[in-house]
This record gives C-alpha cells, structure tokens and sequence, in this order.
C-alpha cells in the first residue's frame, strides 16, 4: 500500500476524540462546546475535517429487530458487520449493497451504519434495489444546537410532515449528527447468476447494459470493465428464476459478444462494490455520476489511467495522476466527487461538486437552520 | 376545522393582483368570477369547501415563475393544486389565497428508454405517464387508487404510493429529477437523468412537502420494463390474527410479492355485494400478486400457498387464467366505490407495523362499538398502510363530527402500535391537529425551519401540515412585515 496517499483521516485522529455514551450525552456535548467537529462512525470513509473528533461508536446496539416486518432499528455507531451478520442469520440483508471504503481508502477500523447512512453509500444493486437513502425509514439526530430530533418511523410507508429522513441521509453529519436509524431490510436472494459478455467496447457495453436494465430479468447488477472488455450482468432470485433469466439473457446480450453465466460471481461483485481494480493503484480517485448513455462519450475525454462502469454506466469511477481536476472535463450533466486525494488537492478541488447558485443557497440556508454555529463538519459540503 | 381568518387587506387588493396576473398571463388563464372558483372550492375531502380569491391555470414553468413572483411581491398566498384528487385537504384554498393549478401542463417533455427515464410536465395524470410508455412495454411504477385522474404534481407534493410499493417503493423511489419554481419566482433544476442527485438530498425532502416549499413544474421518473407476466391468489382466513401471521410468513420466507392486500369481513361484504366477484364470507380476505414468468410465479405461488395451507384458509383461489386474475381483483379494486354506495365514509391511511395488524384489528372493532359507527377495514398489508373506512351518515347531524373524532382515535392507535398518521395522502387540513401525538415540538420545528429557508414569507400552502398554532408566529411575522 506503499503507493497510496497519505490518508487525511488517520491525520486527525491524532487529535483530541469525544466519543459519549449516549445520545443524551452527545447532545449535551454538541450543546456545551465550540466546535469545530469533525463527526465520525468508523472513520474508514476518508471524510474527516479539522476540528475535534465527535464519535458515534459509544452509540452501539439493535433497537429491534422484527423479520416479519422487513425492520431494524439500530443505534448509529453499530459496526456494518454486526447488522449484516444479524440479518443473514435470517436470511435477510441490506439490499442496497452499501460499498466498503477501507481497500480503496487504506483505512483501518470498523465501518458503522451510521456512516454508511450519512454519506448515503449505495453498490452495484443501487439500479434495481434503491440507495441507502431509499431503504432508511427514520432518524434520530442531534441538531449543531444539540436538540434530539426525530423524523420518520419504523413504518415502511410514511408521509406525516416534511421527510427530513432523506435530507439527513447523504447529509454527511452537516446537518446533525445521527445517533440511531431504522431499515427496510429485505430477504437475501437463494441464488445469484451472472452473465458476462466478453470482448464488448465501451460503447457496445453501454448499450448492452441498456438492453438488460430494460429487458423484464429484473437485472440487479450492470457493471463494464474497461480493463478486460467484459461486461456483467447479475440476475438475483429464487435457485430456477435465476437460471431461467440468466439463460435469456444470454440470448438478448450474445449479439454483443461472448455471452457465458457464471454461477456465483460473489467476489466479482464486491470487487465492482468496493472499486478494488483501484486498490493497489496511485493516484486520485473520481467517482461520477452521470446519464448512462452519456458514459461512453464522456469516458475519453476524462483521460483516465483506469476507469471502472458501473450502474449500466450512470456510475463511473476514474483513477487519474494525483492533483488533477476531473471536473473541468465533464462536459454532461452530473456531478463528481473527489474520493481519494491527498489533503491539498482535496482543500483545492473540494470533495463534493459545487452546486449551481439557487440551489448552493438552499443547501447553505438549511445548514445555517440545522447548524446554526458552523460547527458540524464545517466546510464539507459548501 | 379551524382555517386562518382571510387577510382582508389582501381581499381589498384583489383587483390589483388580477390586472398584475393578467399582464403576465393569458385572459383564460386568470379566473376570478366567484361562479367559475367555486369549482376549486375544494379537493376529494369534500366537507370542507371555500372557494379561492382567484384561480391561475399557467401553462409553462415561465408562467408559474410569474405568478409566483407576483404573489411573493404582494404577500398573497399560494394553494398549488395538481387534479384536486387529496384525500387530505391538501389544496383546500382559503378565501385569500391564489390557486395555482398545474392541470394544463400535461406534455410528456422526453422519452428516454435507454435512459429508462420519462420527462413530463407535473399537470399530467400518474396513468397516462404509464400511457406514454405502454406501447414499448414500459411503465410508471407508483400506483395509486385514483391513478386515472391524479396528477404527477399531487403524487410528487403528497409522496403517493399504491397497491404495488412493497416492490417498487413510492413517487420518492421513482423521481430522479425535477424544475420547481420557489415561491420567489426563482427556478431550480434539482437532479436529472443521473440516478443520484448531488449535494444535499432536496428532492427527497420536497417530495412528500405537500406544496409547502415550491412548485414541481416537470419531473425526470423513472419508468420500468414490464414484467412477463402477473398473477393474484386470493386467501380467507377466519381470523384477522391468522392472516397476519400468514402475511408475516410469507415475507420470512424470502418470498417478495409486488401487493398483499388485505380485506376485513365488513369490507368483503360491502364488495360483494357490489362487485359480486364471489368472494367467501369469512372474517379476513388476503390477494397477494406475484410477477414473473410462468414458471416464475407457479414457483411463487406454490410456496405462498405452502405457508397459507400451514394456516388452514378457509378458501385458497389461484387464479387460472387472466379472467380469473380479474375477478379476484374486482372486489378490491372497486372496495372504495362499494362503500360509497352504502354509505358516506372517511378514509383513513395510518401505517403500523405489520406485527401490530392483529391488536389494531382487535381495538379498531372495540371502538367501533364505543363511537357507534361501522368500519371497514381495507389496506395494503406487506407494508402496514390501513386504509380504515369509517361509515357515517352525512345528513344526520353530528354525525360527521362523531366519525373524525373516531378517525382521530384510530389514527393515534396507529402511533401508539409504533406506526404513524400517514401512509401515502398526507397531513393536508385532515392530520394536521394530530402531528403533535406522532413528533414533539421540538420534532416540528426542525420541519418548520426547512420551510423557512425555502419559503422565508409563508405564503405556500401555509395552513396545511402542522397544527395552526404551532405555525402562528411565523404566519403572523408575515403579515406583521407587510
């Protein structure tokens, strides 16, 4: 790992940390300081700003858990691991496939729910299965005043008053800090079956992308290596339905090359998850959000040492010399975020793309209501 | 029903504000007869009714930016209204207020099956977005009951569901982007054909904001690739206990159906007698649907029966054929249309934990007795959302005070079994004096504080959603500032 960049997280926690017990404690503890506070569940998602560590991992444990209700209310700072290793003993699971950080981050520690909530971090099932943000229920946060605020429910429908569950989710602790979230989970699938098309270009694998996601197989993974030119295309369900919808799609997608299912791709998966291609590489990663049929234009104008295509090609990973500024190539609607950079280029560029001006003054104007004194993540988001 | 007294300096402005309307807009798109308002009195919660100041009909996004902008710099109040469909009096107007409806904006802006998105303007109706796409076997996936009539614009502000979410979520998992013009005229462009929208989440929170914080004047949604096929099974059980454990089961076993509603023995009565879709008398009637191949949903089917058989139903119907599939979802589909014909009823929408259907069941039964009023229960199970239909007789007096003071009892029983008031009509006038049994003040607050920053004035839609006391102050600064 010689080769990755100095990781800004660990640099800060170094510093002073606060870690209550409690979400009572945290909000006394947010309502009695100065600031600032750089908010943290694991710290394994290289998001830290200056300011004191304000730890969620003295906020630990399920709430409930009920299978029959699809629900699980759980405490913020609880490690990812624990709720997955919950669920699966039920045979149920996260379905948005949150990614995990640490290999293409080089960071240690235990990834929390809370984390994977604030920054609303989705995988490869995020075009069929919705994004964290579409499996989160409800909240409880402290406000950068330290009110305990609660909005939505254990319930999976609900519309009572403003949905602040969304807002907070992706909010990345800018708006209050998280202390306890309710899921949708849903049942893991019996079977999984991938088919990979061999020998496909970008622009044929965009297409060929286009063909499964609209074809009825109900895809639940659409990813294109542009490293190997092999595209895959996963298919979840019950032992007979997978096999049956992997079989016709090797039918639709054989006109685009080699067209051959594999019976479990599980590794092959998490490493599109996790960007792994980008693991042991140097250099800054991008990742972008675009219109699929964008991607294949877009693609060589980034001018990338490697890119990886997931999300049928809506969502694009880029590793590029360190310090470059991917965003003044993107020339389509969308947005780009700074992953992986040293702290220079991460101060210079910002991590989140600005946004255009009315909308740069809601969002200002909403962290001004929420965090009246600047002092939750400052400077983060805008 | 308390609704603020009307401004009467604004009443005393009206002439001002038609000529500044006209200037901007088309003769036949101002409509200020008190003959031809009275048609915007109210929405499908009939009982309450006041008609407008004045009515706008714009046709673009440009247009809407100008009566916004208008209304902002006279400080006269807003009630979007998309087909006046709520259930919730969600574009009740008051007597100062402007209607903006959005109904002549109805293009389909872009088709995009590639993309599997669908651009259109918000005045269209939620089934003919699937329209648009129907030929190419595509479509629009919330499906709520009154989608033939129901604008986007409503789904977007109240966050509208139907039978079919437990598989494809709600308007809020199905929009990517949106043009919304803030009550300042100014225009935003939030998300687009990229799946996730960067920065804050906006779009999540104006979904679901019932008008309060802008006008959604197009919308990006995503639309879906037909399943192969779709097929219901229809479940009795002689007891509401037994079929929600049955539904419980179901779920447990890994088994996704795209609907599972439920019907209770007043409702199966009331339909049958109706529909005569030859339903069994028992006390609680399940059809579940399930999509795929024909392989696919025998396989579904089989281990949906499985669980039910370990239950002992008193009647187990799978649907044959397409006719057949018709006849099971006759009763249902026409459940609303059946009580209307007995009866005047409320339709309630709290959501509980399925785990709570059965003691809810059990006490909605209890009260019934107490307030002396029947109730048919009716209501999508896998994901909770009762839809109770309360009976009463509107000519009798007291008779609908009686029936909302019971729905209110209901509506808190769903809070209290750790559920909410709400499952997919909104708050509107209707829930509006119950927010404070579901969140503290505290909790409101923090919603109110995201209307300010979107709607700094309160003009939008302002007596809707929370308890009137609750947003006094703010609406008073208002007119303290003029």
């Amino acid at each position: 790992m010689g080769a990755l960049p100095p990781n800004p997280q660990n640099v800060w926690t170094k510093k002073k940390m606060m870690t209550p017990g409690s979400e009572a404690e945290l909000a006394e503890a947010v309502a009695g300081a100065s600031g600032p506070f750089s908010i943290q569940g694991g710290g394994t998602r290289g998001l830290a700003v200056e300011g004191e560590v304000l730890s969620s991992r003295g906020l630990s444990g399920v709430e409930l858990y009920e299978p029959g209700a699809l629900t699980l209310v759980v405490k913020a700072g609880t490690p990812v691991a624990e709720v997955e290793a919950l669920l699966a003993a039920q045979k149920q699971r996260l379905a948005f496939e949150p990614m995990d950080h640490r290999g293409l981050l080089g960071t240690d520690g235990e990834p929390t729910i809370g984390g994977v909530i604030a920054a609303n971090v989705s995988g490869p099932r995020r075009i069929q299965a919705g994004a964290a943000r579409d499996h989160l229920l409800g909240v409880r946060f402290v406000d950068g005043s330290g009110q305990v605020v609660k909005n939505g429910g254990r319930v999976m429908k609900n519309v009572t008053g403003y949905d602040l569950v969304k807002l907070m989710c992706g909010a990345h602790g800018t708006l209050g800090v998280l202390t306890e979230v309710s899921l949708k989970v849903l049942p893991r699938a019996e079977a999984s079956a991938t088919v990979t098309v061999t020998g496909v270009d970008l622009p044929g694998a965009v297409r060929m992308m286009s063909a499964a996601l609209g074809s009825p197989y109900d895809v639940t993974g659409a990813a294109y290596d542009a490293g190997t030119y092999q595209a895959h295309v996963r298919v979840e369900g019950f032992q007979d339905s997978a096999a049956y919808r992997s079989a016709k799609l090797v039918e639709l997608l054989s006109p685009f090359g080699l067209a051959e299912v594999q019976e479990d791709a599980g590794d092959l998966w998490q490493g599109i998850r996790d960007v792994s291609a980008f693991h042991e590489r140097a250099g800054d990663v991008w990742r972008i959000s675009v219109k699929p049929s964008d991607a294949a234009d877009l693609a060589p104008r980034l001018e990338a040492e490697a890119l990886q295509f997931d999300w049928g090609g809506g969502l694009i990973w880029a590793l590029v010399p360190e310090g470059t500024d991917l965003r003044a190539r993107i020339n389509v609607p969308g947005h780009a975020t700074l992953v992986r950079a040293a702290q220079g280029t991460r101060a210079r560029l910002g991590v989140f793309q600005p946004q255009p001006g009315p909308l740069a003054a809601i969002s200002a104007g909403l962290r001004c209501q929420f965090d009246p004194r600047g002092i939750l993540n400052p400077g983060l988001m805008g | 029903m308390e609704m603020p007294s009307p401004n009467p300096a604004i009443l005393a402005r009206k002439g001002r504000l038609a000529e500044r309307l006209l200037a901007v807009l088309p003769a036949d798109a101002v409509i200020q007869d008190e003959a031809e308002t009275r048609a915007y009195e109210c929405d499908a919660l009939t009982a309450y009714k006041c008609p407008p100041l004045m009515v706008v009909l714009p046709r673009s996004t440009q247009e809407v930016s100008e009566v916004l902008r208008i209304c902002h710099e006279e400080g006269v109040p807003v009630v979007p209204r998309g087909a006046g469909t709520s259930l919730a009096g969600g574009a009740l107007p008051t007597a100062d207020c402007v209607i903006l409806g959005v109904a002549r904006m109805n293009e389909v802006l872009e088709t995009d099956l590639e993309n599997r998105i669908i651009r259109v303007q918000t005045g269209r109706t939620n089934l003919s977005v699937s329209g648009a796409v129907e030929e190419e076997e595509f479509f629009y996936a919330p499906d709520p009951s009154s989608q033939l009539a129901c604008a986007i614009a409503g789904n977007i502000a109240m966050n509208s569901g139907g039978a079919h979410c437990l598989k494809y979520g709600v308007t809020t998992n199905n929009l990517l982007g949106a043009t919304m013009v803030m009550m300042d005229g100014t225009v935003v462009e939030i998300g687009g054909a990229h799946l996730d929208a960067g920065g804050l989440d906006l779009l999540g929170v104006i979904c679901g904001s019932e008008g309060q914080l802008g006008v959604v004047t197009e919308a990006t949604l995503r639309i879906l690739r037909k399943p192969e096929g779709a097929r219901p099974v229809l479940i009795g059980f002689d007891s509401n206990e037994v079929a929600g454990a049955c539904v419980s089961g179901i779920i447990k076993a890994g088994v996704l159906p795209v609907a599972i509603e439920f019907m209770d023995r007043p409702c199966i009565k009331a339909c049958e007698a109706f529909a005569k879709a030859g339903y069994p008398m028992c006390e609680a009637l399940l059809i579940i649907e399930v999509e795929g191949s024909e392989s696919e949903i025998g396989h579904q089917l089989g281990l949906i029966t499985e669980i039910a058989r370990s239950h002992n139903p008193v009647e187990l119907r799978e649907a044959g054929d397409t006719d057949e599939a018709a006849r099971i979802w006759l009763g249902r589909k026409s459940a609303f249309g059946a009580m209307g014909q007995i009866n005047d009823y409320m339709c309630l929408d709290g959501t509980i934990p399925v785990s709570s259907l059965p003691f809810v069941l059990r006490r909605i039964g209890e009260m019934s007795k107490e307030f002396g009023l029947d109730v048919a229960n009716v209501f999508h199970a896998g994901d909770g959302n009762m839809h109770p239909l309360i009976l009463f007789d509107a000519n009798k007096p007291g008779d609908l005070e009686t029936c909302e003071a019971f729905g209110a009892e209901i509506l808190k029983l769903c809070v209290e079994a750790g559920g909410c008031l709400t499952g997919e009509h909104g708050v509107g006038i209707e829930k509006r004096d119950l927010m404070l049994h579901q969140y503290t003040e505290a909790d409101l607050e923090a919603q109110l504080k995201v209307k300010d920053v979107f709607d700094p004035k309160w003009l939008l839609n302002p007596a809707k959603v929370f308890p009137l006391s609750v947003t006094a102050s703010r609406r008073t600064l208002k007119l303290a500032a003029e």
